[in-house]
């Protein structure tokens, strides 16, 4: 494969693994925009503990049968949480020792800007319409990643399916608002704590009553901003919240914004890793040519400051050589003068 | 372990009859969980969704995998060709790492049929988990055609497709480390979505810069640690290229190690200062993350440092392993002991019997691959007729 090629490759990687998730596709601001969304309010300083919405659910989501029957109200002695087989409960607090109790329900609060919907990697959740955020089981790998991602702990699991488990939570009775229809819950209140309606028109619901009644109420709605919103909305009675068991340190930040940045870093690091490699690769590989190159020329030099130093003495030993050689000549000759010189002065004497 | 079954011939050794134990007693586990779900073997809840498949299995499976990466980003794009030969061990764990992490995915996942559809049906593309996903596919695939010259030259006849394979160095390497990068800090972007859950120590923005560059740590302690397993136990299988270059490769990587466990903990430090998170350490919590911290990035670091500059391989043997606890002990607080922290004792998770064995089962299945592996196919040493190969 050509580098260029391979980078075209890649470039390509980094723009699908992206496609739609711009910082606002990701935060789900297009939800946020519905200017119908449905939503309920419930306000916990009318709830008396019936257990009439836990029963009414049950039976419009077919679920199964619980233990003790819902007329059963010893069951609120110890704090529940959603289940399978239970999108909503009721638990009991005592916020004010001697005082009467509150009441707090539970379910899935139907986020603006849903957890469980942005933490899922095949889209199985959605955020529609009416309020509801629905669940497509035909789709559902089973990760449980909506169950770790939910700030307010709603997904339940069937653990005990083999083959078909599913995530189980509270729909907003969703078919039955496009019949229509009231949620389950919300029909069988008989006290009227619990209100459906238009998110919006709710809000200003709520904070009429909390305003109105300032002594009674804690001054906020909670979910009109808590995790980017909520469809669900609630105002307590004093003291707060956190005293029926409510997660007052959740923040404004919406799910999908808590994750939006990292997201975005993917086509960053798909763009710079493979020329920053490439790049130290290159350097690297130069390092050591350059250092292969001075290696040679330094082999040269040697050689040649070698084969130089070589002929040099070379051409010294042999004109020492030669000096040596014409010495010996001229003491030979020395010699043989002497020895003829001898000779002649012998000859003379005999 | 080996040699005494080359000596003997028996198939019954220490290791076999252990490794016998824990593969039927894993299949027993798969029966159940495939029969009765998920609720029949394991302490998962509505609360804890995620238990020890998904904090060690996943997270520390992909962390110690990390070697691949690492060592051949080394060897072919810094330049460390002396280290040649610790590729191939590197890669080969590397691949048994995923794909035993994917095949432990199996396990936890209610559908695991359904493991393609985020990647080819519908894509959710929000979600983290689906960049997870992906990097994890392309990087298996990766690392498979990485590992695959081995076994082609042990087979023999492939010639042409190794060539191929050898020429795409590079590109894979490339590849290998743009996905690691990628993957390997969005398991801790994984839990950036969950601020209310996960205890304010470990709960930072930088979470997935921190996952990254202790991934990179995790990798070469790994290798020095192998390396020195595998010293002991294929010594027979090692040629003279990779004796040669093996404590050299130990200490290099002891060096690297604490350069990048010093930034790793200077990244620790800011979290804490940006977000002025100190007065935690004065709680319970507090002194466990000073364990995490001191006892197990600031303590071998110095082990590492000291090592490498008494050349003293004893000291970077140890930290090594040492190194390699730290890392799980850090994805272990992040994934299950800092997670749902507040909530009350009763409800937290702890693994149940079943979960462990399906670990270790996974781990055997592992060690028993690698084992046929390197016995077999040419990873310690140069396969003779490619010898002057560069791959």
């Amino acid at each position: 494969m050509k580098r260029r090629h391979f980078l075209g490759l890649l470039g390509a990687a980094g723009v699908s693994l992206t496609t739609g998730v711009s910082a606002k596709a990701a935060s789900g601001a297009d939800v946020a925009g519905m200017p119908n969304v449905g939503g309920v309010l419930f306000d916990a300083s009318r709830c008396i503990g019936c257990r009439k919405c836990e029963a009414a659910c049950n039976k419009v989501n077919d679920l199964p049968q619980p233990a003790k029957p819902f007329d059963d109200l010893t069951v609120m002695d110890t704090a529940r949480r959603t289940d399978a087989a239970s999108y909503t409960v009721v638990n009991k607090y005592q916020p004010k020792p001697g005082e009467n109790p509150v009441f707090r329900k539970i379910q899935c609060n139907h986020c603006m800007e849903p957890a469980c919907a942005s933490a899922c990697f095949v889209k199985a959740f959605k955020k529609t319409e009416t309020g509801a955020v629905v669940y497509d089981a035909s789709v559902c790998v089973g990760c449980r990643y909506c169950m770790v991602a939910c700030p307010f702990n709603i997904p339940a699991y069937e653990y005990h399916k083999a083959l078909a488990p599913r995530v189980m939570k509270c729909t907003l009775c969703h078919p039955r608002l496009l019949e229509g229809k009231l949620p389950g819950c919300v029909e069988a209140c008989p006290k009227e704590a619990l209100q459906f309606g238009k998110r919006r028109e709710l809000i200003n619901i709520a904070w009429d009553r909390v305003t109105a009644s300032p002594d009674k109420y804690v001054q906020h709605v909670y979910g009109e901003h808590e995790m980017g919103g909520t469809s669900w909305l609630y105002i307590a009675p004093k003291p707060s919240f956190s005293a029926i068991g409510m997660d007052e340190h959740l923040g404004t930040t919406s799910a999908p914004e808590l994750t939006s940045g990292a997201l975005a870093a993917v086509p960053a690091v798909a763009g710079i890793w493979p020329v920053l490699l490439t790049g130290i690769y290159a350097i690297s590989k130069r390092k050591d040519k350059i250092a292969e190159d001075e290696k040679k020329a330094a082999v040269e030099a040697a050689i040649a400051k070698a084969s130089a130093d070589a002929e040099a003495k070379l051409a010294e030993e042999l004109s020492k050589a030669e000096v040596a050689g014409k010495r010996r000549i001229e003491v030979e000759v020395k010699k043989a003068l002497e020895a003829a010189a001898k000779e002649q002065e012998g000859g003379e004497d005999a | 372990m080996s040699t005494e079954h080359a000596k003997n011939g028996s198939l019954i050794t220490p290791f076999n009859i252990v490794a016998g134990i824990i593969l039927a007693a894993g299949v027993v586990v798969t029966i159940m969980r495939f029969t009765m779900g998920l609720g029949s073997v394991t302490n998962l809840s509505d609360n804890n969704p995620w238990g020890i498949w998904i904090g060690f299995d996943l997270l520390c499976g992909v962390a110690l995998a990390a070697g691949g990466y690492t060592t051949s980003a080394a060897c072919y794009i810094f330049g460390f060709k002396r280290f040649h030969a610790a590729v191939r061990p590197a890669i080969l764990t590397a691949f048994l790492g995923y794909a035993l992490v994917v095949f432990a995915l199996n396990y936890d996942v209610g559908r695991p049929w359904r493991l393609p559809y985020p990647i080819f049906y519908q894509q959710g593309t929000t979600s983290i988990l689906f960049e997870v996903g992906l990097c994890v596919f392309i990087y298996l695939t990766v690392l498979f055609l990485e590992y695959l010259p081995a076994a082609m030259e042990w087979k023999g006849g492939f010639d042409k497709y190794r060539g191929i394979l050898v020429k795409l160095t590079m590109v894979l390497t490339i590849f290998g480390v743009i996905l690691s990068t990628l993957h390997q800090s969005s398991l801790g972007a994984l839990y950036l979505i969950v601020p209310s859950k996960l205890h304010p120590l470990w709960y930072t923005p930088y979470l997935p810069v921190m996952f990254f560059m202790s991934s990179m740590f995790a990798g070469l302690s790994m290798v020095v640690f192998e390396g020195t397993l595998s010293h002991k136990y294929f010594h027979h299988k090692m040629d003279e290229d990779y004796n040669a270059n093996y404590l050299d490769l130990q200490f290099a990587f002891a060096k690297g190690a604490a350069w990048i466990m010093a930034g790793y903990l200077a990244m620790k430090l800011l979290g804490l200062s940006m977000d002025n998170r100190w007065a935690y350490l004065f709680t319970g919590y507090g002194a466990w993350w000073l364990l995490e911290v001191v006892g197990f990035v600031v303590l071998p670091c110095y082990c590492y440092a000291v090592g490498y500059r008494d050349r003293n391989i004893g000291l970077v043997r140890l930290a090594a392993p040492w190194t390699v606890i730290g890392i799980m002990l850090n994805r272990f607080d992040v994934s299950l002991i800092a997670f749902n922290w507040q909530l009350p004792s009763a409800e937290r998770y702890f693994p149940s019997l079943g979960e462990i064995i399906i670990s270790l089962f996974v781990v055997t299945i592992g060690i028993i691959a690698f084992k046929f592996i390197v016995t077999r196919m040419p990873i310690f040493y140069a396969h003779p007729a490619y010898k002057d190969s560069s791959h």
